[in-house]
């Protein structure tokens, strides 16, 4: 049989099986695991049936917990259901996994493993999920390739439905669930052959229905649960055989043959590896390499850990094992060793003791972690890892792949061991997000992978930030099929697709000797030797090799293609690497542009088109000079003025070698300094804002707005300009409150995304050129090292008396120095002006708890930290707990920090007779509702804690400790609209009935911008999203009514683009709200396809189009008499389709189904009438005090 | 009884009134009002080149946006079925348009290149056309191209298009040719069987208070007739190709002096889109009853009665009547 051949990754595999073979699909999206979710929705939605014929649906929920919910519902209404998850996903599935598991209940789960969140959040791979299910009752089956992600997927299935076990079926994230490899499709005929409908019609026998009643879920006491727990046994027996004759079939149907623990080896091995997982493709390759040295060694992949087959291990071990290593990618500390080595050590040992090993001597087992988040696993490691085992007394508990010399149990390694094959052709191409890298790689992979004979593989790595992103793409291939699961570090073809790469990263350290290079260059081949750095020379020189440049932008810009390289270099690079001849390259290369953009119109191919054509005619090779002449090396990663931590800890992450980073420099908890965003200086702006005195009015749009804090205004005295640089501008202020003082507004030169934001927001138009405003945007290096000197000097500048500062007017806000800089966040992002706000008012008071998110990801992803301090040394202490529990988390500090001040009190009272009733007044009866009474508060507290100093006391000393919580501070939830609106709405919904002091700031994007634009509840109807992919057909929630509806809560929707004034307001009023509030910011947001340089004019309409009408309820004004309800915007004068047709997300469903489109089109403008009449009769509602209210 | 019939470019109408190219008719239903409210036939909503053009780039840049960006998201949308980038809506609704009315449905066709006008002016005579009007719009911003360049281009595309095309075709003109009478007559030699006088451009603005170009939909007025009356009067007779007037068509009476000055058809879009479908109804009430008072038959009977071959060559139409005016001359 002749089956399809595909070029996909481990995630597409497993859900194109499990779409298959399902009728339900239940999922909450969860990195790596989300595109298994999305493809079914897509294919759902594409009305591709499963096997039988029938549709599946998918549905999304608001959390993990609520698809392993309506998962058990399905499956015991008798429907094929499943899921896919990950990590913490995964965690909150366990409830209902043990419920499944316990009633037999047939169902498959689908997980791309990740880490779970301890010290830090990882979303990267390893074990600790999937092991934290072990005692749920689930068979956990392995998958270590894409290709067995589909085998095993179809296994599992097979598996479950005649077992009755439901399964949990695993692979890597990331190097398997996003590894494109080429996939053998099991054929819908296959399946048929392999599945059989009677156990389907079992299970459905087995489901409720009132047509055959029975109950199921009962409670149990003491006297039966434990027999009944046990009455499951045969079936947990049965299970592995019942595996292993589902292996037997596949591999009669399809010839590929899997078995519960597969040898790869010598048959008379001494020393064995067993391990799952990914990497034990790693270490079959290795072995491979080392038997053809003779050596005596093997690797047992274990497939089905759950249940544990012992009988079938045992068989598996060759008789001549004398040492056993087990690698565990997952940590579990305090345990005597890591889960699998606790299982090899106990399967043998009872083996032993039953007397069924065949083995002369009981083999010495160790056990070993690797390949934590994702960490490389090499054959390097691997032979280490043999090379232990060699040894008299092999090191036990050991870890490979890190420096950990803490307690030094990591083995070393030789990096430079090897088991590449020479045939097969490694390339590593470095290239910015968006800018088409990847992209274009994919596409050449599956070029590669379906149009020749070679065997391929694909795997891409980004970095941690939104803007500027770094991508390095690993292609291999070859005639041989490909094992190697880690990134390629000796590459015969290095593309560097972005010129400023050069000063930032030493990438040809990876290139071989002879190996390719080919750069996207703006300076052609006669020029750009001069503009390398010397480390890039000196490898060009060293390692002789072959040098190309295009001006890869140039073409793009002439065919139209604007900053899209990606045609262009894939182009180039098949010219090069004569993988195909040019001309059939060429053509192949045409036949996926139309395949691809064929859809978005003939234009789109026909420009891509033009790119190919002419790519190769700017294509040239550098004949390189004899020497290394440049006079000038990679930049440091960062000052050499940065803290030690940061040189030694950050530095390295920040030059991509933070594999390089030993244990010891690690904090053992989690624990980051704050404010080290501003070494990292990363340089990514093409163009910054350039002030222009004479034009400006002083108004503080333009910094109010700045997404990375990095266009900044100070007030200062004029005296101090004596010193400034020659280049450094300034103006008399226009503050009556600062006489005869000085104003510079300054730019972050090397901070800046050049997103231009400022420049839209700032009304200031030259009068004589009206495209000119009082900032514009100008090419950076240029202004680099003078914009430098004076943004120095600029920080020198004293901050303003905050005293003297009218903190309701957006032009003093300016001069609040925001404790939130630098962040990784998109380039124009909507949210990050709240975050910087919150951070400019109460930052030096505040403390956050903030849900997972972009907001977490940009707050506190490293390698540096964007909270910062402020010249005294305060600022916001941050956390992040999960995606759920922000407001909860966040109840808790507030919780911790009243109590706290409680106990102070008590304590102060207590200690009178030694600290004098005038301190002990002063700090008890303290006015903290402005700064200033804050300021002198925390005079007083440093007082205290000296006078304390003296007393010997238990009591001073209890009271030191706490003695902070004597000034006010200011609790925070942050996240977006999937916590606030799904994953922990219940808990918001919570802590705001609690009437405790939290405040609760939602930054809706309207989708789950993090994970990639999935649907939540904030959603506005005809968007279309995953998971809504025909456009939502339900209205947004209305989250500001819902917690309005308590009357106690201070509510406030906000625009800051449509009425920076209003944005202000809410915040000043939400924080001296003595009980929860709540603030829905409108986030303008890449994934609702919106270019970003249009987000603010984009909130302006949708204000004015009445689709976000700004409000605030305000509790405290019923004790004034007043309605608390204010509608802060004018009634609707825009068409609702001159808002939302300026984006992507509904402007792509007019496109695609302009008759859904425009019925949905006309439900939302319903739902904007009908929400802006009952907000105005609200708005106009006679006052009724509510008993409620917060006392006075 | 008046007989309101026409005929234009061939087509016999059941009057000559045509709701022109606008918003109004991208709908069948208001295809379906209008016909009933006896418009002679229905001019489609323009098939625009550069609209696929910016519409396909525009898609593609923004399905591109933050793409391949970050480890968590990938990409940021679904990838639906179809996006119809191309001609295919349009030509679906020639085909609607046609199956739903029995009044001749002429397409709107306003393009760039050579190579796509003759290529969408077949889709749409293939989607069942009975007529197209070709919009020819062009703003020559390009200072160092002269007027006859302007000039050869538009009909070079007018050959182009007829040499491939079997239903009628008519030419929606420009009035700012510096010779529009042999213009026209270019275009009638080039076999197009009518001319429509004439284009509407739409022209920025500039708001003071935010200092920035506006460019917002402006409807005709009615004194942008008179520009359209007299180079019809002045064509009628002259040329072989049929007379089309659109521009400032407001009342009855406008209707009857295009009919007078030697047009086949009225077209109209910025009164309908001002008064509702139904003011064509009384705009062919109101003229019936004019006629009717006036002893006319029909408009067959009135058409080119004040065109300038019928009023004669010194009466009304040329310089001289301006050099009369600006000299206060009476007659």
């Amino acid at each position: 049989m002749v089956r399809p051949i595909l070029m996909i990754d481990g995630n597409e595999a497993a859900a194109y099986a499990a779409y298959q073979l399902n009728e339900v699909i239940a999922i909450y999206p969860i990195t790596p695991s989300s595109p298994m979710g999305e493809l079914s929705d897509q294919w759902s939605a594409q009305r591709k049936p499963n096997l039988w014929g029938t549709i599946p649906q998918v549905v999304e929920l608001q959390s993990e917990a609520g698809a392993a919910g309506a998962l058990h519902g399905a499956l015991q209404a008798g429907a094929l259901a499943t899921t896919f998850t990950a990590s913490q996903g995964l965690l909150l599935m366990i409830p209902n996994m043990f419920k499944m598991a316990g009633e037999l209940t047939s169902t498959v789960i689908h997980v791309a493993a990740r880490t779970v969140a301890t010290h830090a959040l990882s979303i990267y791979g390893d074990h600790s999920d999937v092991m934290a299910t072990r005692t749920t009752g689930f068979a956990l089956l392995s998958s270590n390739s894409p290709q067995e992600a589909m085998d095993l997927a179809v296994i599992a299935q097979d598996s479950t439905l005649r077992s009755r076990v439901p399964f949990l079926h695993f692979f890597d994230g990331f190097r398997t669930s996003h590894e494109e490899a080429r996939v053998e499709q099991v054929t819908a005929e296959e399946l048929r052959a392999i599945i059989d409908d009677r156990f389907i019609d079992e299970h459905r026998s087995r489901a409720l229905s009132p047509d055959h009643p029975f109950i199921r879920g009962t409670a149990q006491n003491p006297d039966v649960f434990f027999q009944a727990r046990e009455a499951c046994n045969t079936f947990y027996l049965d299970c592995p055989g019942i595996v292993r004759d589902a292996m037997e079939r596949f591999a009669q149907v399809t010839g590929r043959s899997y078995h519960l623990f597969d040898y790869v080896g010598a048959p008379d091995a001494e020393r064995v590896i067993v391990m799952m997982g990914s990497g034990a493709q790693a270490a079959e390759e290795t072995v491979h390499q080392l038997l053809a040295g003779g050596e005596k060694l093997g690797l047992l992949m274990v497939r089905l850990f759950r249940p544990f087959s012992v009988r079938d291990f045992i068989a598996a071990l060759p008789a001549t094992t004398r040492k056993i290593a087990v690698l565990d990618r997952t940590k579990e500390p305090g345990s005597i060793g890591d889960p699998l080595y606790l299982d090899v050590l106990s399967a043998i040992a009872e083996a032993t003791e039953d007397g069924q090993v065949p083995f002369p001597a009981r083999p010495r087992i160790i056990g070993g972690r690797y390949g934590l988040s994702s960490k490389e696993f090499t054959p390097a490691m691997v032979k280490a890892v043999f090379d232990e085992l060699a040894k008299e007394q092999p090191k036990n508990h050991f870890t490979i792949g890190i420096q950990e010399d803490v307690t030094h149990s990591s083995l070393p390694y030789d990096p430079s061991f090897s088991t590449e094959d020479p045939r097969t052709l490694r390339c590593l191409f470095y290239g910015l997000g968006s800018d088409g890298t990847v992209s274009a790689n994919k596409n050449s992979i599956k070029i590669i992978g379906l149009e020749t004979e070679n065997y391929a593989q694909g795997f891409y790595f980004y970095d941690s930030k939104k803007a500027g992103t770094v991508t390095v793409s690993h292609l291999r291939f070859g005639p041989k099929p490909i094992h190697s699961t880690y990134q390629i570090n000796r590459a015969n073809f290095i593309a560097c697709h972005q010129f400023f790469f050069l000063e930032q990263f030493d990438f040809l350290r990876n290139a071989e000797e002879g190996a390719t290079f080919l750069l996207n260059s703006p300076f052609g081949p006669e020029e750009v030797w001069d503009r390398l750095p010397r480390q890039v020379q000196r490898s060009i020189l060293d390692k002789k090799l072959k040098f190309y440049v295009i001006d890869g932008y140039r073409v793009a810009k002439d065919s139209g293609m604007g900053n899209r390289i990606n045609t262009i270099m894939q182009t180039c690079f098949f010219a090069i690497s004569g993988v195909l001849p040019v001309d059939l390259a060429i053509e192949k290369i045409k036949e996926s542009i139309r395949k691809t953009y064929g859809k978005r119109g003939e234009a789109v191919v026909k420009m891509n088109f033009e790119a190919v054509d002419h790519a190769l005619a700017h294509l040239h090779q550098v004949t390189a000079p004899s020497e290394a002449n440049s006079s000038f090396a990679i930049r440091r990663p960062v000052p050499l003025e940065a803290p030690a931590f940061v040189q030694n800890t950050l530095a390295p992450i920040i030059a991509l070698a933070g594999d390089s980073v030993p244990t010891s420099a690690m904090p053992v908890d989690g624990t980051f300094p704050s404010a080290t965003s501003q070494w990292e200086r990363r340089n990514i702006a093409l163009e910054i804002p350039v002030w222009d005195p004479a034009i400006c009015i002083q108004c503080g749009k333009c910094s109010i707005v700045c997404p990375h804090s990095t266009i900044r205004g100070k007030v200062y005295d004029s005296a101090l300009l004596e010193g400034a640089p020659a280049a450094f501008q300034s103006a008399p202020a226009r503050w009556k409150e600062f006489p005869g003082a000085s104003f510079s507004i300054q730019v972050a030169p090397e901070d800046c995304t050049g997103c231009g934001l400022c420049v839209q927001n700032c009304p200031a138009k030259n009068k004589k050129e009206a495209g000119l405003r009082a900032i514009n945007l100008r090419p950076q290096p240029p202004l680099r090292a003078q914009e430098v000197e004076n943004w120095a000097f600029f920080l020198s500048l004293p901050e303003a008396d905050r005293s003297k500062l009218k903190l309701n007017q957006v032009r003093d806000v300016m001069l609040l120095r925001p404790l939130f800089e630098f962040s990784g966040a998109c380039a124009g992002c909507g949210e990050t002006p709240y975050v910087k706000l919150l951070s400019q008012f109460f930052g030096d008071r505040a403390i956050i708890g903030n849900a997972t998110g972009c907001s977490s990801i940009y707050g506190g992803n490293l390698p540096t930290t964007p909270w910062a301090k402020n010249a005294e040394g305060h600022g916001p202490a941050w956390s992040n707990s999960l995606f759920e529990d922000a407001a909860e988390f966040a109840l808790g500090m507030r919780l911790a920090i009243d109590k706290q001040a409680d106990f102070a009190r008590d304590l102060l009272l207590r200690l009178t007779p030694f600290l004098g009733e005038q301190l002990v007044d002063s700090l008890l009866q303290a006015e903290q509702s402005s700064q200033e009474g804050m300021r002198l508060q925390r005079e007083r507290v440093a007082a205290l804690k000296l006078a304390l100093a003296s007393l010997e006391c238990a009591e001073a000393q209890q009271l030191i400790a706490i003695a902070d919580t004597l000034v006010k501070k200011s609790v925070w939830a942050l996240g977006g609209d999937g916590w606030a609106y799904d994953i922990g709405y219940g808990g918001l919904d919570h802590v705001l009935a609690s009437g405790r002091n939290v405040n609760a700031l939602v930054l809706d994007t309207e989708v789950y911008s993090n994970t990639g634009g999935q649907m939540s509840k904030s959603t506005p109807r005809g968007a279309v999203a995953r998971f809504a992919a025909n456009g939502k057909d339900t209205r947004k929630k209305d989250l500001a009514m819902m917690a309005i509806s308590y009357g106690t809560v201070y509510v406030a929707r906000i625009a800051l683009g449509a009425d920076d004034g209003q944005t202000i307001k809410a915040f000043l009023e939400a924080e001296a709200f003595e009980g929860p509030s709540l603030i829905i910011a409108y986030s303008h947001c890449i994934n609702q396809g919106l270019d970003l340089i249009h987000g603010l004019d984009q909130q302006k309409k949708a204000v004015s189009s009445g689709y976000w009408p700004l409000l605030r309820y305000n509790p405290e004004l019923l004790k004034l008499g007043r309605n608390p309800f204010l509608l802060d915007s004018k009634p609707p004068t825009l068409p609702l389709a001159e808002y939302i047709y300026n984006e992507t997300r509904y402007s792509m469903l007019k496109a695609s189904e302009p008759e859904r489109a425009e019925k949905l089109l006309a439900l939302a403008e319903e739902d904007v009438a009908s929400r802006w009449a009952l907000y105005q009769n609200l708005a106009a509602m006679p006052v009724r005090p509510n008993p409620e209210s917060p006392p006075e | 009884m008046i007989d309101l019939k026409t005929t234009y470019l061939g087509l016999a109408l059941p009057s000559p009134i045509i709701p022109s190219s606008s918003p109004l008719s991208e709908k069948l239903d208001n295809l379906l009002r209008l016909e009933e409210a006896g418009a002679g036939a229905v001019v489609l909503p323009s098939l625009f080149e550069e609209q696929f053009t910016k519409d396909s780039l525009e898609l593609d840049q923004q399905l591109s946006l933050g793409t391949d960006r970050f480890a968590e998201a990938l990409n940021v949308f679904p990838d639906l079925e179809q996006y119809n980038r191309g001609s295919e809506r349009y030509l679906e609704s020639i085909q609607k348009a046609k199956a739903a009315l029995s009044i001749p449905v002429i397409a709107s066709l306003n393009g760039k290149t050579l190579g796509s006008w003759v290529r969408y002016a077949k889709e749409i005579e293939q989607a069942g056309a009975d007529a197209l009007e070709l919009n020819i719009y062009d703003i020559p911003v390009d200072l160092q191209e002269p007027g006859h360049s302007v000039e050869s281009k538009c009909l070079d595309l007018v050959k182009a298009v007829r040499s491939e095309l079997h239903i009628p075709l008519a030419v929606k003109l420009s009035p700012y040719f510096s010779a529009i009478g042999n213009m026209a007559l270019e275009i009638d030699q080039a076999k197009a069987d009518g001319l429509v006088l004439f284009n509407r451009f739409y022209q920025p603005d500039i708001d003071l208070e935010e200092l920035e170009v506006v460019t917002n939909l402006q409807y005709s007025t009615p004194e942008e007739l008179r520009l359209r009356l007299q180079w019809t009067a002045l064509l009628y007779g002259q040329i072989s190709a049929d007379l089309a007037i659109t521009g400032g068509v407001y009342a009855h009476s406008d209707v009857l002096k295009c009919m007078m000055a030697g047009a086949k058809v009225a077209m109209m879009a910025s009164a309908l889109l001002k008064h509702g479908v139904n003011h064509l109804k009384k705009l062919l009430e109101a003229m019936a009853h004019w006629m009717e008072e006036h002893d006319y038959e029909s408009v067959e009977q009135m058409r080119g009665s004040m065109s300038r071959k019928a009023i004669g060559a010194s009466e009304g139409y040329e310089r001289v009547q301006y050099v009369r005016l600006l000299s206060g001359d009476p007659r």
